[in-house]
């Protein structure tokens, strides 16, 4: 049977240009940023100093008369929104459109230090600048609570008051959402263990770190239809999301994504969009360009991921069969709720095949900012715990940390931890490849001095499905252009082209990729979840598909045969009926006027056969004693990436999630004051990784067709992330002999560790 | 505010007159006065690099050098690396090694480079990540990056 895996493909597997590669090394690619229009002016939004706080008043009568100031808009200029949920079309995440917009501009309360208050447009972005320090806000300040258990303790400072728990309709808490996912007899299972390993772990916040500041220009026509220009992820989402704050019809707004630089998951929601539009509408209609600072992201307008509490307790027999887990996960959602804990709960212990769990999580509001997305969503925080406490039952068992492993994985019919049964995945495959890469065969050298250690962990991601849209137009010389509705954050208008280019008989070059404003394609879910490739990509197979078949009646006419008698092979069309020389879509092209006109391929999809992911990371680090600097040494990442349609992208997904998590491991993290305000919100503070910082990372690619997609593609993007921190803290473990379980992993930290151990 | 100021100076090798407030910086200059979106904001603090420019022939953050700095000197961005439609080897490079994903860090980096092949033009792995370090790309782990600063130095001595 021909299979994914034994076909010969001609365009996908190789690595052509990315089709949009030229524009952004000779610095002409349009980013958000990089829009202007004539008689545009200038956004900034006034932020809270306060982490929680009442507004008393509010009052811009001072910045009004600044000349060249234009407008100055608060929460209030909001349409009125209520707490009933908007759903994304997807209608994979509600939106609370009332906290939404309260996020980016408070009503009321300010929950955080850092949430927008009010924002000015004005002439020159410096004039804007000078405008908010005249705005005056009178606020009263309120007790706050930064930490994440604290915020579950009764008594502490209540962010919502509107908030309960189902059990406890009359009390007011913090705790904004609750999961819990269970199989098999918990308390049978660890008494069936020989051996059980229990511990407590700690995250703290971390940020996306896209080099891109969050940016928007929004246009309000006199005829109630508005225009926005943005770096987003989800063009679909600014629409609905900007719509429903402006209280316009959704169709009324158009969204024209920019050129992106970076989001990892936090620009799939609005951040200022809503507030560029309101600005334009106060403004007479002019243009209103924002663009945030650095100081302005990292403190919170945009969104970090959860810091969290984790505790994980895992038992095993003394031949290693995991036999029991529990896990307790808190995360924090921020001052809103909707932190990624259930994704936590959902996805630690997948790797593993365990009759008898029970994971409980818990969404949990503190004086921080909203959570968004980042990379696998949850799934980093729940890993790390799980992967140190496997590593550590591997090693009671006297087992090599991959064997442990392999003996637990989950396989194709290993029920999921939500109940469905995984489909062919390729965990088994990761962890044994991990086994044979030249790496781990090479044992790590000691050198006196130092300390040396060696690591390993897996993770899991789910990757999403979801809705596309494709059209593919063919051109009289033989070329064909596809459009979609998915921004490209890191190769996708490359490998969704490859795919037409396939499926035609085209080279990658001759297919030209674009993407369209949300008025030009259908309905597409955002660039998240891992799914451009895999479902973007299932749509744009679909249009060509169905270009072919257009394609096949032109011959059939040309041939004056049935379209019936007609075969699409290897790019050509073929008679089955006579011996005419095949037709290729280059010699059909210029026909098609004289055979009916021109010829466009569409599909619309909502991707189910959503493949998993699984990956493993290999890491090999140094620890200077006199200072406590981790240096990485090597290291190895392993993917099963499905079909990889543009190699060269995918290895990139891989080194790119990987060194996130070393930086997550390593360095990076939130620093706050007691009075709630962030101490280290810039680069400099803010330590992600440099080259400087990295060796080479390699990655070795894993093909385990996805049974689910006609080319057996996987989404590639999210998993890598997952496994480094864990890796990164079971060698820091094996290196000094003592376990890790607070990221990051930082020289202060690390050298308070070596004092207690080493003196 | 301040008057504007006449700024007399060389961008990508032509002579080149604007106007300027003196609290504008070069960066923004470039980009809002002179429509060189090429070089990028990032952090406007001198930490991410993706506004590099070359000043005389130095890399510099254009972010924290004012426009009015710029009298006299000869400035070079992004938009001034290739001759014409002929990329210099280090775009080239970029492309085929695919070195960029987002795109957004690119021509910080490709200047960085630049700078550092045109004083060194046999760099080893360590001296290309010493030069690069005050750059930041959160898309690639440098990997891919580094790769091509390798092999656009291979093309240069080749010549």
């Amino acid at each position: 049977m021909d299979t994914p895996q034994t076909h010969q493909f001609k365009v996908i597997g190789t690595r052509p240009v990315r089709h949009d590669g030229l524009d952004k090394v000779i610095g002409r690619a349009k980013y958000g940023a990089d829009y202007s229009f004539p008689g545009m002016l200038y956004g900034k939004v006034l932020r809270s100093p306060y982490a929680h706080a009442r507004i008393k008043s509010i009052n811009a009568e001072k910045a009004l008369r600044l000349p060249g100031v234009k407008a100055v808009v608060t929460h209030d200029d909001f349409a009125p929104q209520t707490t009933a949920p908007v759903y994304r079309m997807g209608g994979e995440a509600a939106v609370n459109p009332l906290y939404l917009a309260s996020n980016i501009l408070a009503k009321d309360k300010v929950l955080y230090a850092g949430q927008g208050v009010a924002a000015v447009a004005a002439t020159s972005p410096h004039i804007a600048e000078e405008a908010l320090g005249l705005i005056e806000v009178e606020y009263e300040p309120l007790p706050i609570v930064l930490d994440v258990l604290d915020a579950m303790k009764p008594g502490a400072p209540i962010i919502n008051t509107t908030i309960r728990r189902k059990e406890r309709p009359d009390e007011e808490t913090n705790i904004a959402g609750e999961f819990q996912f269970k199989r098999g007899d918990i308390e049978a299972g660890f008494k069936s263990a020989d051996i059980i390993v229990e511990r407590e772990f700690r995250t703290e916040m971390v940020h996306q770190g896209y080099i891109e500041p969050p940016n928007a220009l929004g246009i309000f026509s006199g005829d109630g239809h508005a225009t926005v220009y943005t770096s987003t992820q989800g063009p679909f989402d600014v629409r609905i999301m900007s719509a429903t704050l402006l209280g316009l019809p959704e169709g009324s707004v158009k969204v024209v994504p920019a050129e992106i630089g970076g989001g990892f998951g936090a620009k799939l929601t609005v951040h200022i969009e809503p507030v560029a539009l309101l600005l334009s509408k106060h403004a007479g209609g002019r243009p209103v360009k924002m663009v945030m600072t650095r100081t302005e992201m990292m403190r919170g307008a945009t969104g970090p991921t959860s810091g969290s509490v984790l505790r994980v307790r895992m038992g095993a027999t003394r031949d290693g069969k995991i036999v029991a887990a529990k896990c307790w996960f808190a995360y924090e959602a921020g001052a809103f709720p909707g932190s990624p804990v259930w994704l936590g709960c959902f996805t630690g212990l997948s790797p593993y095949n365990i009759d008898n769990f029970l994971v409980d999580g818990y969404d949990v509001l503190v004086n921080k900012p909203k959570t968004s997305s980042y990379r696998a969503p949850g799934a980093t925080n729940a890993a790390f715990a799980v992967e140190c406490v496997v590593d550590e039952l591997a090693q009671r068992c006297g087992m090599d940390p991959l064997d442990f492993r392999i003996k637990n994985a989950s396989r194709e019919g290993t029920p999921s931890v939500m109940g469905p049964k995984f489909p062919r995945i390729g965990c088994v495959e990761v962890c044994e490849a991990l086994k044979r890469s030249a790496h781990y065969q090479t044992p790590l050298a000691q050198v006196p001095g130092k300390y040396r250690g060696r690591g390993v962990a897996i993770g899991f991601w789910i990757n999403g499905g979801m809705q596309s849209s494709a059209i593919v137009n063919v051109h009289a010389d033989g070329t064909a252009s596809l459009v979609t509705g998915s921004v490209d954050i890191g190769g996708s208008r490359a490998s969704t082209a490859m795919v037409v280019a396939e499926v035609l008989g085209l080279r990658a070059e001759d297919v030209r990729p674009a993407v369209a404003d949300t008025d030009s394609i259908g309905y597409t879910d955002g660039t998240g979840g891992s799914r451009v490739a895999f479902a973007t990509g299932l749509a744009a197979y679909q249009a060509a598909n169905d270009v072919v078949r257009q394609l096949k009646e032109r011959a059939a006419k040309i041939w004056e045969i049935s379209p019936e008698d007609v075969d699409w092979i290897d790019g050509k069309a073929v008679s089955k009926r006579n011996g005419v020389a095949p037709l290729t879509l280059k010699d059909l092209a210029p026909r098609l006027t004289r055979t009916g006109g021109p010829v466009t391929g569409r599909a619309n999809v909502y991707a189910t056969g959503v493949g998993p992911s699984f990956a493993g990371c290999l890491v090999d680090l140094e620890i200077d004693p006199d200072t406590a600097k981790v240096q990485v040494l090597r290291c190895t990442v392993v993917q099963d990436v499905g079909k990889a349609i543009h190699p060269s992208y995918v290895e990139g997904q891989m080194q790119g999630g990987t060194v996130q998590g070393l930086g997550w491991a390593l360095n990076e993290e939130y620093v706050y004051d007691e009075k709630g305000n962030l101490r280290n919100a810039s680069f400099l503070d803010y330590r992600m990784p440099t080259c400087l910082d990295l060796p080479m990372i390699d990655p070795v690619m894993v093909e385990v067709a996805n049974p689910g997609h006609p080319l057996g593609v996987r989404g590639v993007g999210e998993v890598s992330i997952v496994p480094p921190p864990a890796a990164v803290a079971n060698a820091v473990s094996a290196a000094v002999g003592t376990r890790i379980t607070d990221l990051p992993i930082s020289p202060p930290r690390l050298y308070r560790i070596l004092a207690a151990r080493h003196g | 505010m301040a008057k504007k100021q006449l700024v007399e100076t060389t961008i990508n090798g032509e002579p080149v007159e604007f106007l300027c407030e003196p609290r504008q910086s070069l960066l923004e200059s470039l980009r809002d006065i002179l429509g060189l979106t090429g070089s990028k904001e990032g952090c406007l603090t001198g930490d991410c690099g993706a506004c590099t420019v070359l000043v005389d022939d130095r890399p510099v953050c254009s972010c924290l050098m004012l426009g009015v700095e710029a009298r006299g000197k000869k400035i070079t961005t992004v938009e001034g690396l290739a001759e014409g439609t002929k990329l210099h080897p280090l775009q080239q490079k970029f492309l085929e090694d695919a070195s960029l994903q987002c795109g957004i860090c690119t021509p910080g980096f490709l200047m960085s480079a630049k700078s550092l092949l045109d004083r060194n033009p046999n760099p080893t792995e360590a001296e290309i990540r010493y030069a690069l370090a005050g750059n930041l790309c959160r898309c690639t782990g440098y990997d891919k990056i580094v790769r091509a600063v390798m092999d656009a130095a291979k093309v240069i001595q080749a010549r």
